[in-house]
């Protein structure tokens, strides 16, 4: 299983170490060094590395290296799932995850180390176990601590720990018990030169913040999930009911987590938010080229599309841009060659246009590569029901009744139709937002 | 107040500030201090010394303080085994703690404390701990039986903790099953008898009950377990299959993969027609979609399975080709993996669409990744024949774009497309001549060369292209320079008039002024071939080409149906069976036969060391999945070799033969007038084995050449063989169930220094077979065939033929498993068939394998102890002097001999092929039919293979 981890940084510093069996000498890491300095950039370094005794499974995360050390064979989606799930950890207690704050928290982090992994199994990876275990920093706690001389380590054993439902803890209290769900869709897509979807998907995803006490079973159920048919779950729901009913039934975790991805393939058709007119040409002649971009709405729904921005790399001659943007503002990156135009909201009766001169290096070639267009976009709505006594935390707009939601935003049109809470006796505050999103949406010049 | 601080204090003399804080009174100061010792600790500083100060604070309540000097423990114990030993009394009775949290705590770091001392204290608590009344600690006790194992495998079994671990997998708890499966798992990977996990219906039942209920990471442990198990029938199969289904939607990729390979494997006992095969075929398809919209690295290993399971079920995705589209910003990992998923996929349906893509990505900015979208555009055109058309238009059109290395490697695939469509698109020819100065790349320009020689009669200006190429030749590199020599043969055959003076040209460029074998060599068969027969020339080198496949980069089914079963391991990511790795934990070996041993001279090449002898080690790191079928079938298949020379591999010997036969032609090289000397006779004839393929070759080869290897080995061999060696009787290597009908039984046999693979061939086949070829994958002592195999005739139904193949030792290495493993290929008209065999190692006892007496003594001496293994020959009724004759018929000398205690004792040598000395003590004592024998070895891996042989020596 898993012998060792490395935190590394961009520069090839190794920042901390950690051995779960016997000591690893550091030098091990020469060989993901060597990849490393052969790749063009950090993330195309590989993330599986044979080395003459050992092998090296990396993630990048954040501008971090988590390197893993294995010797024997072991699924390599196994650690690299746990990799993440470090990161994860680091990024949940400390609030990022990052190397100055890695090092702020050492001890935490060490001991977190230990907690998640024992012999290379892994040992508590659920976050609310290891709040449990390990209390995470806060300055309140910090200065408490050195006051009364107490600890952030727990000294009782994490319900969770062995009960069916290790998600989730016992003896949650709240004063005000909410349950928001966000349904968020991203679009996956390629466009090519002319506007034809070459390929197009939506990866969804139920984003769940619960704060209900004691322990409440909730069941979902959704007009139209016949949407659903490739779907991965929490741990929480319940399957044979999913199988059976087509409902989700769970005991939800206690604070975040993510419900359900899912996830609609390229065989339906999707519902492209907006279109792009494009013209990025070089002159044959002469170091300069032109660039002409217009984006307009396409099927929104009748919603507004909101945040959107336009990102382009460009071939590495591209020198300088002189662009005039009729809505919004522009920055070239030169040293990423990267040209973004921050649009913000998009107004159907007058759409937002680039256009003007780019210049190249002189006496550079006519660029081979062509340029390559990323598109960011947000469509959102909200529903919520219950009696919104103090609703600061989130931005509801609109009430929906208990039994019926009037729209579904989506691109799939995936809707919640019920939210119903049992087991326990007080009413909740529910809320469902949904929201759309560009994933990977790009277009092709 | 950050933990960062800790990292501040690099002054001297901190070790002794550190030291006084740990002894204060306060508790605050104690912790703060073993905080900054466990900082200092974590980036590598030796704080050691601090030891017995911290182990001082270890008795205390306080949970945290006891978590960080447990950590520290952990950490030094080892440096300090002594110190440790205060620990153990704390240890002891944190185990009887009435907190479980404690109790686990404290088992669980006293197995993390690799000390000897402390294990043996180990031991009581953890069997109480193993069956404790709090799951947590009995989980954690489960895992602690492996640390321990790993420690101390012997005392494990000893004490019967594997026993008590096998009872935990019907544990209540799932969580408790879980981490008893894995603990076992991990044991079984280095312990003798695997069958650890005794896996029966019983306890498959239980698993799958604890599958549902335990922690994703448990629920991995499980699912890799199930897979090991194998179903009585498809009833129980199926009734698996459908409790494993639901772990397809789980959010962890790590089980989603593991489920996969679960349902890959069991659905294979399932009868097709059934309506369930159809709908979990269909279930698996949206999870594996899905794994590619996770992070990079995930998607990286899940498009290596995705790559084996199209292979093997290419039904399961065939609709989903436009997920493996590529996007801009993937990483150039994931880049190169979807396409070749995507060329996998290509059919006639989608073949546009692909592409169209394809085209897409040869304007991308990543050189690696524009050369690879061009050649799978070449690998469309061989795959799907209604599309060839549309993608050499495709490829045209890039050539116009100009860039240099898409032009340059459009014409490297044209050259695969002109191979598998002869006299169809040659309009092109036109274009391609175009870019022939900017092309500076050997493949490119070799490939070049190859179209002008192949077409040179309809390109009117071919001799001057190909005089242009020849002004620089000696720049050139190999490959072109081979190519440019066999073009302008071609040339010379095709329009003999006007080429003459460049033929001349070529070939004493070729003989002459050049100091590579290959080329020499081969510019000496193209000219005792012109000079002798035109007529025969012309036969062999414009032999009518076979076609390559589009199933040269598929792999190989054998291994294609192993690596399905280990979906989701490092195998399958690097495409190799788990018998290719380093093996266990404790298996820090080398891969392949030490250093050494590979360079050791071999008796039988003299003078071909640098060139063919020694290929040069694989890289270590990733090999593209490609590699294993390429090396086993570059004899004929793989497009760029094809008219080539035989790499080194398959040629070594001949060209070992060729270069002696070289020095006598020099001689006669200088008067071209004089006639051949007869004992030359057979030679051209073997030169056709480079040029052409098998089937041309003239009916005379056979004979002549046979008996000129054996003269020319006997060089080698000095030392008379005495008769009677022992020689495995034929065993069937191929059944014809396998084959198509083609049955192979053989036999390996040294004669005369000279190693024989002697084969039957039987056509058990309603056709005739034909075209025969055979080429060995890379094994461990470099076996490659000396020649081609000379079935000359073809092959009728029922017929059988017997077939001699000379091998050479100087093809390349690659560490089998087990050693004397031999995976060979041989194709005929019908198709290519894999098998392996195990040949006994005596094949490679060399004739002056007999050590000095002296030399002996200090060898044995020298070579450490842990080399030695030690065997029991049973029921051998043989007296010393008998056995040390029959040994020695096998190359085994006997160098003493010693009577101690009516015990004969033989001191024994035998020298391998590649340098390797085995030495041997054979213990024979009158009236006992078991002997014992020590081998030593400075390459210990073979002393299980030399045992094997003495004992079949021994018993023949």
């Amino acid at each position: 299983m898993i012998h060792s981890l490395f935190l590394i940084n961009h520069s090839g510093d190794i920042f901390l170490e950690k051995h779960w069996k016997s000591v690893v000498s550091h030098s091990v890491c020469d060989y993901f060094f060597e990849a490393k300095e052969k790749a063009v950039d950090p993330e195309d370094v590989p993330p599986v590395l044979q080395t003459p005794h050992h092998y090296l499974i990396t993630v990048h995360r954040d501008q971090l290296f988590f390197l893993s050390v294995v010797q024997t064979e072991v699924p390599p989606l196994f650690v690299i799932e746990f990799l993440h799930r470090v990161a994860d950890t680091f990024q949940d207690y400390f609030g990022e995850c990052s190397e100055s704050v890695i090092k702020d928290n050492v001890v935490t982090v060490y001991e977190l180390l230990e907690e998640m992994l024992d012999n290379g199994f892994p040992l508590a990876t659920e976050s609310n176990i290891l709040k449990e275990l390990i209390r995470p920093p806060t300055i309140l706690r910090s200065v408490v601590n050195t006051l009364t001389g107490s600890s952030n380590v727990g000294d009782t054993l994490p319900t969770g720990q062995l009960s069916t439902v290790p998600w989730r803890r016992a003896d949650v209290k709240y004063t005000n018990n909410e349950a928001y769900f966000d349904v968020i869709e991203e679009i996956d897509a390629i466009l090519d030169k002319s506007g034809t979807t070459v390929f197009a998907e939506i990866q969804g995803v139920i984003e769940a913040c619960v704060r209900l006490t004691g322990m409440p079973d909730l069941t979902m159920s959704f007009m139209n999930p016949r949407l659903l048919d490739d779907v991965s779950f929490h741990p929480c729901v319940r399957f044979k009911r999913w199988e059976s009913e087509r409902t989700l039934s769970f005991i939800p975790p206690d604070g975040h987590f993510t419900l359900m991805n899912y996830h609609v393939s390229s065989q339906n058709p999707v519902a492209i938010p907006v279109y792009v007119k494009q013209n990025i040409s070089f002159f044959e002649s002469g170091p300069c080229g032109r660039l002409d971009i217009t984006i307009g709405p396409k099927q929104t729904m009748g919603k507004t599309v909101e945040a959107l921005m336009v990102k382009i790399h460009m071939p590495k001659a591209v020198l300088s841009a002189n662009l005039t943007a009729t809505q919004g503002n522009y920055t070239y990156d030169l040293p990423n060659k990267l040209l973004i135009w921050d649009i913000g909201k998009l107004n159907p009766q007058k759409l937002p246009n680039l256009k003007g001169i780019l210049s190249l290096q002189a006496g550079a070639a006519k660029p081979e590569d062509n340029p390559s267009l990323n598109i960011d976009l947000r469509i959102q709505q909200v529903a919520i029901s219950g009696s919104p006594r103090f609703v600061s935390t989130y931005n509801w707009a609109t009430v929906f009744s208990h039994c019926s939601i009037c729209f579904s935003p989506l691109c799939t049109g995936l809707k919640v139709s019920r939210l119903e809470m049992f087991g326990e006796k007080y009413k909740p505050f529910k809320g469902v937002k949904y929201v759309t999103k560009a994933g990977k949406f790009q277009v092709r010049t | 107040m950050t933990d960062s601080k800790y990292f501040t204090t690099t002054k001297k003399g901190e070790i002794f500030e550190l030291k006084a804080e740990l002894n204060s009174d306060k508790k605050e100061k104690k912790k703060e201090a073993v905080k900054k010792v466990i900082a200092s600790m974590t980036v590598g500083k030796d704080v050691s010394a601090l030891f017995p100060d911290v182990v001082n604070c270890m008795q205390t309540d306080n949970l945290e303080l006891k978590k960080l000097v447990y950590l520290y423990l952990m950490n030094y114990a080892k440096s300090q085994p002594d110190m440790a030993i205060m620990a153990v009394n704390t240890f002891v009775k944190d185990c009887e703690d009435a907190n479980p949290l404690i109790r686990a705590l404290a088992v669980r770091t006293m197995g993390c404390i690799r000390v000897d001392k402390i294990t043996e204290y180990l031991c009581e608590p953890l069997r109480k701990c193993l069956k404790d009344e709090d799951p947590y600690v009995r989980k954690t006790a489960a895992v602690c039986v492996a640390k321990l194992h790993d420690i101390n495998a012997q005392l494990v079994e000893d004490q019967g903790f594997l026993d008590t671990l096998k009872d935990l997998i019907s544990d209540s708890n799932p969580m408790v099953v879980a981490n008893a499966v894995a603990a076992l798992s991990e044991i079984a990977e280095s312990h003798p008898n695997s069958n650890l996990l005794d896996l029966n219906p019983q306890t498959i039942n239980k698993l799958l009950t604890a599958l549902n209920e335990c922690t994703e990471w448990g629920q991995i442990f499980i699912l890799d377990c199930l897979a090991n198990y194998t179903p009585r029938d498809d009833r129980e199969s199926q009734s698996i299959c459908e409790r494993v289904t639901p772990r397809l939607s789980h959010a962890n990729s790590a089980v989603v993969l593991s489920a996969v390979k679960v349902l890959m494997k069991f659905m294979e006992m399932l009868p097709k027609d059934l309506d369930y095969y159809g709908t979990l075929l269909k279930k698996l398809a949206p999870p594996l979609v899905t794994l590619l919209s996770a992070e990079p690295e995930l998607q990286y290993v899940a498009l290596r399975n995705i790559n084996l399971i199209v292979q093997r079920r290419p039904e399961i995705l065939k609709h989903e080709m436009k997920v493996f589209f590529v996007k801009y910003n993937d990483p150039i990992y994931v880049k190169l993996e979807k396409l070749d998923i995507m060329i996998r996929l290509a059919s006639q349906a989608n073949i546009a669409q692909v592409l169209a893509e394809l085209k897409e990505y040869s304007t991308e900015v990543d050189v690696d990744f524009v050369r690879k979208a061009v050649r799978a555009i070449g690998r469309c055109a061989i795959k799907v024949e209604q599309s060839a058309e549309r993608c050499v238009s495709t490829l045209l059109d890039l050539i116009q774009t100009k860039v240099n290395y898409v032009v340059q490697e459009a014409i490297v695939v044209i050259k695969d497309i002109f191979r598998k469509y002869p006299n169809k698109y040659e309009s092109v020819i036109a274009t391609l001549c175009e870019n022939l100065d900017s092309l500076d790349e050997p493949e490119a320009r070799a490939a070049m060369i190859w179209i002008v020689g192949e077409y040179a009669e309809r390109i009117d200006n071919a001799d001057e292209l190909l005089e242009s190429f020849l002004e620089g030749f000696h720049d050139e590199s190999t490959q072109v320079q081979l190519q440019l020599l066999t073009a302008i043969v071609k040339l010379f055959l095709k329009k003999p008039t006007e080429t003459q003076e460049l033929v001349q040209q070529v070939l004493s460029l070729a003989t002459q002024d050049s100091d590579n074998p290959d080329l020499r060599d081969r510019g000496y068969i193209y000219w005792r071939l012109l000079s002798t027969d035109p007529v025969a020339a012309k036969e062999v080198v414009l032999a009518e080409k076979p076609l390559i496949s589009e199933e040269t980069d598929l792999i190989e089914p054998t291994l294609l149906e192993e690596l399905i079963c280990h979906i989701g391991t490092l195998a399958s990511v690097y495409h190799k069976p788990p018998s290719a790795f380093v093996e266990g934990s404790r298996g820090v070996q080398h891969k392949r036969i030490s250093g050494n041993a590979v360079s050791g001279e071999s008796v039988e090449s003299p003078d071909n060391g640098s060139a063919a002898g020694v290929t040069e080690a694989p890289p270590a790191v990733i090999q593209s999945h490609g590699d294993l079928l390429g090396d086993l079938l570059n004899l004929d298949l793989t497009p760029p070799t094809t008219t080539g020379p035989p790499p080194p591999s398959s040629s070594g010997m001949q060209m070992g033969a060729m270069d002696l036969l070289g020095g006598g032609l020099d001689s006669l090289m200088g008067d071209e007038s004089e006639p051949l000397g007869g004992d030359l006779g057979g030679n051209p004839a073997m030169g056709a084995g480079f040029g052409g393929p098998p089937a041309v070759m003239p009916a005379s080869f056979n004979a002549p050449v046979g008996g000129g290897l054996d003269d020319l080995f006997d060089l080698g061999s000095g030392v008379g063989m005495p008769m009677g060696a022992f020689n495995p009787p034929k065993t069937v290597w191929l059944p014809a169930m396998k084959a198509k009908g083609l049955e192979i039984s053989g036999t390996f046999v040294r004669r005369a220094g000279v190693i024989q693979m002697e084969m039957n061939l039987t056509n058990k086949a309603m056709s005739v077979m034909t075209d025969f070829a055979i080429q060995f994958n890379r094994n461990s002592f470099g076996l490659a065939s000396a020649g081609p195999l000379q079935i000359l005739t073809p092959l009728s139904p029922n017929q059988s033929i017997e077939a001699a193949l000379p091998l050479s030792t100087v093809g390349p290495i690659m560490k089998m498993e087990p050693l004397n493993n031999l995976q060979v290929a041989v194709k005929n008209n019908i198709d290519v068939f894999y098998f392996s065999c195990q040949y006994p190692i005596s094949m490679l006892f060399v004739e002056d394998g007999k050590m000095e007496r002296q030399v002996f003594l200090a060898t044995w001496k020298d070579i450490p102890n842990e080399n030695e293994s030690q065997f029991q020959i049973k029921d051998c009724h043989l007296n010393s002097d008998a056995a040390s004759n029959k040994l020695q018929s096998s190359n085994i000398f006997t160098i003493a001999k010693r009577t101690v205690e009516g015990q004969d004792m033989l001191y024994q040598s035998m020298k391998l092929t590649n340098g390797i000395w085995v030495l041997a003590e054979l213990r024979v004592q009158a009236g006992n039919p078991n002997y014992t024998i020590s081998l030593k070895c400075r390459a210990p891996e073979v002393n299980q293979c030399v045992f094997q042989n003495y004992e079949s020596v021994l018993k023949n």
